[in-house]
């Protein structure tokens, strides 16, 4: 399902990332984004690919944000779930970065594969060398564009690197349909649990 | 927007309009004639299309913005949201208020005149339902020339009528503003509701319903109910914060007023007593019970809500606990089943049901961005 993005629609800085979901989704999908922020990736959506989304935020000034980017948007909190929403009555469903900041992991996946006909996870890739570095040889917790917190404000629980995800994907019976990792904006294809700042994975419940 | 200075309408006038037509109501009960109380704020444009219609919840009114006169002690009951540079900005919107049918402040009602008989229609005013509100006010924005609202919002039993306007004319309405609704009321609710008819309709001047003619009031009755009303509207932590166990004086040992909050509600229940028709209060709580979209789709809302066209935004109160947020994400999902543009906020705030009418900014800056977006 390759689809291709209407570039010229987009007035938002590039992201290579929000390219790479875009063509994992399909033109004009229902989509829902979870801890959707201020709304950038469902209005780059909307307007590259015609989507009818959705977001769910809990922060108010986030979802304020949302509302004022045109973007519809349900103020919640994930750790409870997703009830509310029907069984499969999404084409997909998005946690973009967000995953590493859940303390219910397992559910949330659950409940996106019930949720979504598909799902799309990314995540900083605790395993990337520049974070492996920073604990291994400079001895702290790394710090980076996409790791931007201190150990002691940081909103992350459960960090994980990309060979974790995969073993978690295979014990929970969740089929990895692509995966694709990136740095800088750059597809890394070789060593990527070495070489990849960040992780995206297209996944379905397996049947 | 910060640098617009707020502004109140300044001073208003109510108008009364005329319907010759017959109304058939949802209980079967036609009325030939009747006459509906209603003020508008802001300049209706050239296109018709920035028209605005408030659905008043329970003790409201047509007066919703304004004073009557600059020496008025209060403005209309929404005053805080409708005016230049406010989150109704009548800058840019032809807002609209209605007293409902059955009302008691110059709409057709119990406590108005049956033309007919020539006296107060007291207990034989029929039951009215927020399905005949409704209707009753697409009649009256015809009369105005208003084919197609911009929005219509209200709270409460208000947000019952804006949810019901997306159902009962889905091309007569762009937006709907639900705020601290439900689809329909819980068991506990109706009870609530109970109690306060039964507070009214056992109070020996209430002479089933005809008390005017015994130029008497049920004013026990109502000064109950609306100390129940406010009990269930407030929440327990803005009770407790508001006046806790303060006293009056020392403690007498005796069933006088000693603590405040007792002052507090006896203060409330006068005041309404004096000023509402029982009359009315019963219709209104009836209204609520009955509303009930889904009933007639086996208690599927999303098939209720199948012609509905409009964009909604759904704002529920975290301390709302007559209303509870439960109950708005249940408008919510059914609108998602749907796929019709929803918005839901959950607003964090102290007041219990009371919020929606307060100003807290995060409330009324929803409500701005939201009605910032609305295309007139």
């Amino acid at each position: 399902m390759q689809n291709n993005v209407n570039i010229a629609n987009i007035n938002s800085k590039f992201r290579q990332d929000f390219a790479i979901i875009a063509g994992w989704i399909p033109f004009s999908g229902k989509v829902l984004d979870l801890g959707c922020g201020d709304g950038v990736l469902l209005k780059f959506l909307r307007d590259s690919m015609e989507v009818r989304g959705y977001g769910v935020e809990k922060d108010d000034a986030n979802w304020l944000s949302c509302l004022k980017n045109g973007i519809n948007v349900i103020q919640m909190d994930l750790e409870a779930g997703l009830s509310g929403f029907q069984d499969q009555s999404f084409d997909t469903v998005i946690l973009s970065q967000t995953l590493q900041a859940m303390h219910h992991t397992e559910d949330i996946l659950q409940e996106m594969l019930r949720v979504g006909k598909e799902a799309i996870v990314t995540f900083p890739n605790f395993g990337y060398w520049h974070n492996r570095i920073q604990v291994a040889v400079a001895g702290h917790m790394p710090v980076s564009e996409d790791l931007p917190y201190q150990w002691y404000d940081t909103p992350n629980v459960h960090l994980c690197t990309i060979k974790d995800f995969d073993q978690f994907c295979k014990n929970h019976n969740i089929r990895v349909l692509e995966r694709k990792v990136i740095t800088a904006g750059n597809e890394i294809r070789t060593l990527p649990n070495l070489r990849g700042a960040l992780a995206m994975y297209r996944l379905k419940a397996a049947a | 927007m910060s640098d617009t200075i707020d502004k109140s309408v300044g001073v208003v006038k109510a108008q009364i309009a005329h319907f010759d037509t017959p109304i058939v109501l949802k209980s079967g009960e036609t009325l030939p004639q009747f006459d509906l109380v209603y003020e508008t704020y802001g300049t209706l444009n050239a296109d018709k299309s920035n028209a605005v219609l408030v659905c008043h919840a329970l003790s409201g009114t047509h007066h919703v913005a304004g004073k009557y006169a600059e020496t008025d002690k209060y403005p209309g009951w929404w005053d805080n949201l409708v005016g230049t540079g406010k989150p109704l900005d009548t800058n840019k919107f032809f807002v609209i208020g209605v007293n409902n049918l059955g009302g008691c402040h110059g709409s057709s009602g119990p406590s108005s005149i049956n033309p007919a008989t020539g006296k107060q229609w007291g207990a034989t005013f029929p039951v009215v339902t927020v399905e005949d509100w409704v209707q009753s006010q697409a009649r009256l924005l015809d009369y105005l020339g208003v084919s197609q609202l911009a929005a219509v919002i209200g709270g409460s039993l208000g947000g019952m009528q804006a949810l019901e306007w997306t159902i009962a004319f889905p091309q007569r309405v762009r937006h709907a503003l639900v705020i601290a609704s439900a689809p329909n009321l819980t068991a506990q609710n109706m009870a609530f509701n109970e109690v306060a008819r039964q507070a009214i309709m056992t109070d020996p001047d209430f002479y089933e319903g005809d008390y005017y003619s015994h130029q008497t009031l049920p004013c026990r009755g109502l000064r109950i109910a609306r100390m129940l009303w406010h009990i269930t509207y407030l929440s327990d932590d803005v009770m407790g914060e508001k006046f806790g166990r303060k006293l009056r004086n020392d403690i007498k040992y005796s069933f006088d007023v000693e603590f405040e909050m007792e002052s507090y509600l006896r203060y409330q229940g006068d005041k309404f007593a004096g000023e509402f028709d029982a009359n009315t209060y019963l219709r209104m709580t009836r209204a609520l019970d009955y509303y009930d979209p889904a009933l007639a789709f086996g208690g599927d809302l999303g098939a209720a809500l199948k012609s509905a066209q409009a964009k909604f935004l759904v704002v529920s109160f975290t301390s709302d606990w007559r209303f509870s947020p439960e109950r708005s994400k249940e408008i919510v999902q059914a609108l998602l089943d749907n796929e019709l543009s929803v918005s839901y906020a959950e607003v964090t705030a102290a007041h219990g049901h009371d919020a929606f009418l307060m100003t807290d900014k995060h409330y009324h800056d929803i409500l701005r961005a939201y009605l910032h977006k609305v295309e007139v």
